[in-house]
């Protein structure tokens, strides 16, 4: 069993969702992502989601924009977030690690090469936003070869078709964009998403997780999607938690607390389930 | 005339070779299966047909003239160059065809809704024009400095109806702006068009804007036989996105003895790295949904590109250049800001035309490359757009302001 799969198996075991968070590599610079990275393993995370910063990241919203933006200045290449996630690896780090990455930035560097690279730094999935399902095939083989999972997204506007071409390509979880939109913080989750999930559900044949994205953004949005699916990712909200704090070591506490009340809120869901 | 001819299976393929293909988030693919099937359905509608081609004549004022430039190929001391005059329609440049096309396809689709980018602000014009006409509720993207660069046509839009939105994000210009419109279009797509400006994009926007643009070449080439009686040794055409140098060259493609030529923007020279010649300097990538010519770094970051003119001011091209480039169809090269301005004043003294900055490219190297051939020759420039948006900036340069 892979590591992601285990991840989502445990969580299940406990009844209730795996907490993904995601924060921008490098964001504000690679040094700092190094101390975050366990603690935020520490606070709970079942699974870190690392986003790769690129120059024209068309899915995200302004929180993200700006993380990458920080990162790039700071110096962060595709080659520094690898050696960051090999050192969490060499200092222990159990969770797994999930890129989300730009397709421009594997193409330039090659597939192959990329997924050999990531799976050797110790990263166990790809999550590529701007890969449609028709685009990914060779990517897909790739990360196979290398033991990657290439997870695949679906939105609200995905065909009952699409979802089961997904359902059957998918490894590692499903995931699933909650609204027609780009990354960010949101006050409410959208009010179709138990339809949606349920669509995909049906679709994918429950063959592997899914887990949420785009807007999640409360402890309380964590415990209602956790009714629903099998994980859930939050990147805006706590990305822009540690954008308001002032120090490195404010910037972690933040992010400590706020992924520790993730995950409570998350656990319970599991009451109820009951 | 039929308004539209190319070749089904390119249509259905969406690929140019390698280049193309749908490098999107998943939300949009839906939208983009409901557009290309949309636009089959419409491209073998004989009253979508008529009907755009009414507009095209009694609105946007088609045919456009070609003219012999007399003064223009004494300066050079070569070949007889032509104009293909798409200064001439209404809003100024060659986007008003595309635009046209576009707006009876969202109608057609039920869309209410059309949002579209700008660099030079040509393309926002033209799609603020026809939303205007049609009724429908415009937003233009722009970069931040690009409104700076032509606030004349930030305002020409506002006239018009639309909201103009400033975009901040990267380097505030064409490219961001497109993002910034993906973007909207992810968050709006069940109500919202997207009219794309150029031969960019995901599958289908690269194959439907060239064949609304593809009249431009279909005209030239009668004309230049009716009024010359032989073919252009060499048709030169700018080259930001692409879309008025592949309306013209299609018109072309399939005569081999005619060179078919773009022209790049080389800004403040190759080799200063403030420049816009992807074709020139750039290698493949993905940008805004196409696999194509890209100019980034060693990691795939997009690198911003630099050129007088906002409208060449872009770091992709379109996926078809890329193919008719590696095929060798078509060659490329790049004009700096320096030339493309030498360009715009010859063609105002020489001709009494004041070109857009990005057509300036072209008739830059179109002179350039009449004095390279013999009087026998011909040499068809397309003249893309006029220049009253440039003449403020001109003028700045001209006083020693600042090139951009």
């Amino acid at each position: 069993m892979s590591r992601i799969a285990n991840s989502f198996a445990a969580a299940a075991r406990e009844k209730r969702p795996a907490v993904i968070p995601f924060v921008t590599a490098g964001d504000p610079d690679l040094s700092f992502t190094a101390r975050l990275i366990p603690q935020l393993a520490a606070a709970g995370a079942d699974i870190l989601e690392l986003g790769v910063p690129y120059s024209d990241p068309l899915a995200d919203g302004p929180t993200i924009q700006r993380a990458s933006q920080r990162a790039l200045q700071s110096g962060t290449t595709v080659s520094g977030v690898l050696e960051a996630v090999s050192g969490a690896r060499q200092e222990g780090l159990k969770v797994p690690i999930v890129l989300l990455v730009y397709y421009n930035c594997i193409y330039r560097r090659g597939e192959e090469r990329f997924a050999q690279e990531a799976a050797a730094a110790g990263v166990d999935g790809l999550v590529v936003p701007d890969l449609p399902l028709e685009e990914a095939g060779s990517l897909r083989q790739h990360a196979r070869g290398a033991g990657l999972d290439l997870i695949p997204l679906v939105a609200p506007t995905s065909t009952p078709e699409r979802l089961a071409l997904v359902g059957q390509v998918a490894s590692g979880f499903i995931y699933c964009v909650s609204l027609t939109g780009v990354t960010g913080a949101r006050a409410t989750l959208p009010p179709d998403l138990p339809e949606f999930l349920s669509r995909v559900r049906d679709a994918s044949g429950g063959r592997v997780p899914l887990a949420v994205g785009f807007g999640v953004s409360t402890p309380d949005h964590a415990r209602e999607v956790g009714r629903w699916a099998d994980g859930v990712i939050v990147g805006s909200a706590l990305v822009s938690r540690m954008e308001q704090a002032a120090s490195a070591a404010d910037k972690l506490q933040a992010a400590r607390e706020f992924v520790a009340t993730l995950r409570s809120g998350s656990a319970q869901a599991a009451g109820m389930l009951t | 005339m039929s308004t539209m001819s190319p070749p089904a299976e390119k249509f259905n393929a969406g690929r140019f070779g390698e280049y193309g293909g749908r490098y999107v988030p998943e939300t949009l693919i839906p939208a983009l299966d409901e557009l290309e099937a949309a636009y089959a359905e419409a491209r073998s509608d004989p009253r979508f047909q008529a009907e755009l081609e009414q507009y095209l004549t009694h609105y946007a004022g088609r045919p456009t003239p070609l003219y012999h430039a007399r003064r223009l190929s004494e300066a050079a001391g070569g070949a007889a160059i032509y104009l293909k005059r798409e200064d001439l329609t209404h809003t100024g440049a060659h986007k008003i065809n595309n635009c046209l096309g576009q707006i009876l396809l969202a109608r057609r689709m039920g869309k209410r809704r059309i949002i579209a980018e700008t660099g030079a602000g040509q393309h926002g014009v033209a799609t603020a024009t026809v939303c205007a006409m049609f009724g429908m509720e415009c937003v233009v993207y722009m970069g931040a400095e690009d409104m700076r660069r032509q606030r004349l046509n930030v305002f020409r839009m506002e006239l018009l109806g639309a909201r103009v939105v400033p975009v901040t994000s990267g380097t505030a210009t064409l490219k961001d702006a497109t993002n910034e419109a993906i973007r909207d279009w992810v968050t709006n797509v069940r109500t919202t068009h997207y009219i794309i400006g150029s031969v960019v994009g995901p599958h289908p926007y690269p194959t439907m804007v060239r064949d609304f643009q593809a009249i431009i070449g279909r005209e030239a080439r009668a004309q230049l036989l009716e009024q010359a009686g032989r073919l252009p040794s060499a048709v030169v055409a700018c080259v930001g996105g692409g879309s008025n140098a592949i309306g013209m060259f299609h018109g072309f493609l399939n005569d081999p003895d005619v060179r078919l030529v773009g022209v790049e923007a080389a800004g403040e020279g190759l080799s200063s790295g403030r420049h816009a010649a992807t074709l020139s300097m750039g290698t493949k990538g993905v940008l805004h949904g196409a696999k194509t010519y890209v100019l980034h770094d060693e990691d795939g970051q997009i690198l911003p590109a630099h050129s007088v003119s906002a409208g060449l001011d872009y770091p992709g091209v379109g996926p078809e250049h890329s193919f008719l480039k590696d095929s060798g169809r078509a060659e490329y090269v790049a004009v700096t800001d320096r030339e493309a301005l030498d360009g715009f004043h010859l063609l105002a003294r020489k001709e009494g035309i004041l070109p857009a900055l990005e057509s300036a490219h072209a008739i830059a190297h179109g002179v350039k490359l009449a004095g390279q051939l013999s009087p026998g020759d011909i040499v068809l420039i397309n003249l893309s757009g006029r220049g009253d948006k440039d003449v403020q900036q001109v003028a700045d340069i001209v006083q020693g302001v600042g090139a951009s």
